[in-house]
């Protein structure tokens, strides 16, 4: 009897100990990622120096007859317009899309365009890179009369619609929040509807959208797959109608050919430490507009 | 006095004003309307256009054989196979962990700054980037640890992807479990394990199979972590060697075909079946959500 | 009884899907009185009172018969503009609502709504509406403060401002000092008892005594039927139904 007991005992104990890694796990991962980078990161940039790496306006990674170059700034600023260009377009449509789900489209109607939202969700990015070089590129090409349509404008236009459902789901969540006081005062002051919702109700909810952009950001500017086949992907600093490269791109595109233990690809590690440090300004920035949203 | 007798709520106001606003809230109702349509005519283009162009090119054949050179074929029977592989070696390894670290959020941990920093960890896991993934799952898997390029280095780089996922919504259908159930069976002498596993995990199945549903979804899904970890590799392999041999999943494997291999054709076909899946997958979710909630 | 009548109301019928909430009100509210609606919950004396600015349009299923007369003219008839009937009568609601923007822009709502944008001209509205709350001189240093940064009295007091800046004919109160303080909730009867004089107040409350204080005249609803209605005295000193008697001498509700 005694036996059977500090056996079951042990298992408790066992389990405990595996459950508390389990928890510990996703610190552990975290941790890993970060140190990871970092190791892998630094090097290059102490090579070339962060001023030069970061500010260098000209990235030749593989040139023979003069000295490679190293500058990542016509990266980091396609990555930059490139997400601002596709919140620009992507918020006021995710945005009022929201809002006609949350507030004026009837049940029926709401279900099906909710389901919609969700599908578009799940697409995998190649799909929308596919649909974008066959459809979106050759279009932008004729249209402005460029020798290739594969642009910034392309891959703006693709962001665009991914960060779409992001920002839907969540602006459509928390317009759905808006205590219904606050919009009977407003039509009992003689507003219509329509009024109180673009007045009060997306007033209310601000935290949340802003939380929504901040998502559809943070999703554009980690993209990879879906861009780097619309873009062009030429290391040029970035215009509207020029083919250009992001920082995931530039990793993408280099990696599978840059040799083990070069300076090269010790840079595309060095662009990834970057884009990490990017993504997590963006997620504390995140976790300040959700507390600020509970308090 | 006078002015308030003669204030009237049915008379039209003709200042102009009225006219304006009347205008005005016409113009706000076909934004919202506009948008909507924007966003539902997306996808019924998507749809409509991967299904022309994708039914065009698939056929048995390409399903069911693979790509060679020497015979001249195209066929993507080793990505569905890999994909499906990939699946099942990812979900394997991330359900226990998942699951184990939801037990411990909420059946064990009393201490409140780990709770925190647990959640803050998955969030932020949530919130990076598939490539980066790539990157670090590279170094880790293939460089640190050895590994070939293959699934098993893809598959644990995508386990670390997917764990938030599937940890929280079991955390939120463990936190759904009556406490009485607890205390029912820790009353009868079960110890918390068993307490657990007896009592608490079979009420807590929605919620598991529901997050593992979006992690199926996400792995389907995925490429860019994919890239550097399983590789880029076109043949056909055994479930064993296909661990540690390059192998492109149906994503991968698009996206070779679209801009390495200009088989475009094939590239439709490969969208139209992530499509028709991504499509399943949804509807299994939202339903499996569905019950959750209940 | 020698005032005039703001509010005529007939044979009103409202049908919440197949629940009848009310059921054939009639009767005339003066101008210039508080009129106070008394009745145990669920009788639909706030039903009632939101049929007045039509705010119950927002609730699905609903139905309504007979007919509502402001200074002669149907609300219900189908040549009313909603805005303007909700613009001459306002409400102010049982929980303070105030938006989450600063006291100025609250106050400010109503009249930009129905196109005021003349700067000097909104201040002078919030002015007067403030001062019309009896809160001019708590806020005055503070109209950029966020709203929701007041006591409840004071955010009921700054909701009553709000409603008074859109220059209504008349003001609904449903149970509006229900969460209120027994201070601040003497205040809200002070203001009302001032507001009389520019403006029609119709309250519902559950305060038996707050009724008594400040009603000039007074219905009591049981069932969606309407009892009695007269002056505060008749009611709740010499009730002629037996059911109103044994509601105000407190023998159920």
């Amino acid at each position: 009897m005694k036996q059977i007991s500090s056996k079951q005992q042990m298992v408790e104990k066992g389990m405990y100990a595996f459950f508390l890694f389990c928890g510990i796990l996703t610190i552990g991962f975290v941790l890993c990622i970060s140190v990871y980078l970092i190791i892998a990161g630094i090097p290059a940039i102490q090579k070339i120096g962060l001023f030069d790496f970061l500010f260098g306006t000209e990235w030749s990674s593989t040139a023979t007859t003069t000295d490679p170059k190293f500058g990542i700034l016509p990266f980091i600023l396609t990555s930059i317009y490139g997400t601002a260009g596709a919140i620009v377009i992507g918020v006021p449509v995710g945005l009022m899309t929201a809002l006609f789900l949350a507030k004026i489209a009837p049940p029926k109607i709401a279900h099906v365009v909710r389901a919609a939202v969700q599908l578009l969700a799940g697409i995998p990015s190649v799909v929308y890179g596919l649909v974008g070089m066959i459809v979106l590129v050759p279009w932008i090409q004729d249209f402005f009369n460029l020798s290739s349509g594969a642009t910034l404008l392309a891959a703006i236009v693709v962001l665009s619609i991914m960060v779409l459902p992001e920002i839907i789901n969540v602006a459509d969540t928390s317009l759905c929040a808006v205590p219904k006081e606050y919009e009977e005062a407003s039509i009992a002051l003689g507003a219509t509807k329509i009024e109180t919702y673009f007045r009060v109700s997306l007033l209310a909810a601000k935290s949340g959208i802003a939380a929504a952009i901040v998502l559809g950001v943070g999703r554009a500017i980690g993209e990879a797959m879906a861009i780097i086949m619309v873009s062009g992907n030429v290391a040029n600093m970035p215009g509207l109608l020029d083919s250009v490269r992001f920082m995931t791109t530039a990793i993408v595109s280099e990696m599978s050919y840059a040799a083990v233990g070069s300076l090269q690809r010790d840079a595309l590690f060095s662009i990834g430490l970057v884009l990490f440090l990017f993504i997590m300004m963006i997620n504390i920035l995140f976790d300040r507009l959700i507390a600020g949203r509970k308090s | 006095m006078a002015e308030m007798m003669t204030s009237s709520v049915s008379t039209p106001d003709d200042s102009g004003f009225a006219f304006r606003r009347k205008v005005k809230n016409h113009v706000m109702k076909a934004v919202l309307y506009g948008s909507a349509t924007v966003t539902v005519s997306l996808l019924l283009f998507l749809i409509g256009y991967l299904t022309y162009k994708g039914s065009q090119y698939i056929t048995i054949e390409l399903l069911t054989s693979q790509t060679s050179y020497i015979k001249g074929t195209i066929g993507i029977l080793p990505n569905l196979v890999n994909t499906l592989y990939l699946i099942f070696i990812t979900m394997v390894l991330a359900l226990p962990i998942s699951i184990g670290a939801a037990v411990y959020l909420t059946e064990y941990a009393t201490n409140r700054k780990l709770v925190k920093l647990v959640e803050f960890a998955a969030g932020t896991l949530v919130g990076i980037p598939s490539i980066v993934f790539g990157l670090v799952g590279m170094l880790l898997f293939t460089q640190l640890m050895g590994l070939q390029q293959g699934l098993l280095a893809g598959g644990l780089t995508l386990v670390i992807m997917i764990m938030p996922t599937i940890m929280r919504t079991t955390q939120e259908s463990l936190k759904s479990v009556p406490n009485a159930y607890r205390e029912g069976a820790l009353a009868l002498g079960a110890g918390k394990w068993r307490t657990i596993r007896t009592v608490v995990l079979p009420n807590a199945v929605n919620g598991i199979v529901t997050g593992s549903i979006l992690a199926v979804g996400r792995i389907v899904s995925e490429s860019a972590a994919l890239l550097f970890t399983a590789g880029f590799g076109l043949v056909l392999h055994g479930f064993i060697q296909s661990l540690e041999a390059s192998s492109a999943t149906l994503t991968v494997a698009l996206y070779v075909y679209a801009s390495e291999r200009g088989e475009t054709g094939v590239a439709f076909a490969i969208a139209l079946i992530l499509m028709i899946v991504t499509f399943i997958l949804n509807i299994a979710a939202t339903y499996g959500a569905s019950k959750l909630k209940k | 009884m020698d005032t005039k009548t703001i509010i005529d109301v007939e044979k009103l019928n409202l049908w919440y899907g197949d629940h009848h909430a009310l059921k054939d009100i009639s009767m005339k509210i003066p101008a210039n009185r508080i009129t106070a609606l008394i009745g145990p919950s669920g009788c639909g004396k706030s039903t009632f009172l939101r049929t007045i600015n039509r705010m119950n349009d927002l609730v699905e299923g609903v139905k309504i018969t007979g007919s509502i007369r402001y200074k002669g003219e149907d609300i219900y008839a189908p040549n009313v503009d909603v805005n303007n009937v909700r613009k001459n009568i306002g409400m102010v609601f049982q929980k303070a609502n105030l938006f989450p923007m600063s006291i100025f822009d609250n106050i400010a709502y109503g009249p930009r709504t129905h196109g005021i944008t003349n700067k000097a001209k909104l201040n002078e509205i919030v002015e007067r509406s403030l001062k019309d709350a009896a809160i001019w001189d708590e806020v005055k240093d503070r109209l950029k403060d966020n709203a929701l940064g007041f006591s409840g009295g004071q955010q009921q007091r700054l909701c009553i401002a709000r409603t008074l800046a859109v220059q209504p004919d008349i003001v609904l109160m449903d149970e509006s000092t229900s969460a209120l303080d027994p201070i601040s909730t003497g205040k809200i009867e002070d203001l009302c008892t001032r507001l009389k004089e520019k403006y029609t107040v119709i309250m519902v409350t559950h305060n038996m005594q707050q009724a008594v204080r400040i009603s000039d005249y007074c219905a009591f609803f049981l069932l969606g039927d309407l009892v009695e209605f007269g002056t505060g005295e008749q009611i709740f000193s010499n009730p002629q139904n037996p059911k109103t008697e044994a509601y105000v001498t407190g023998r159920f509700g």
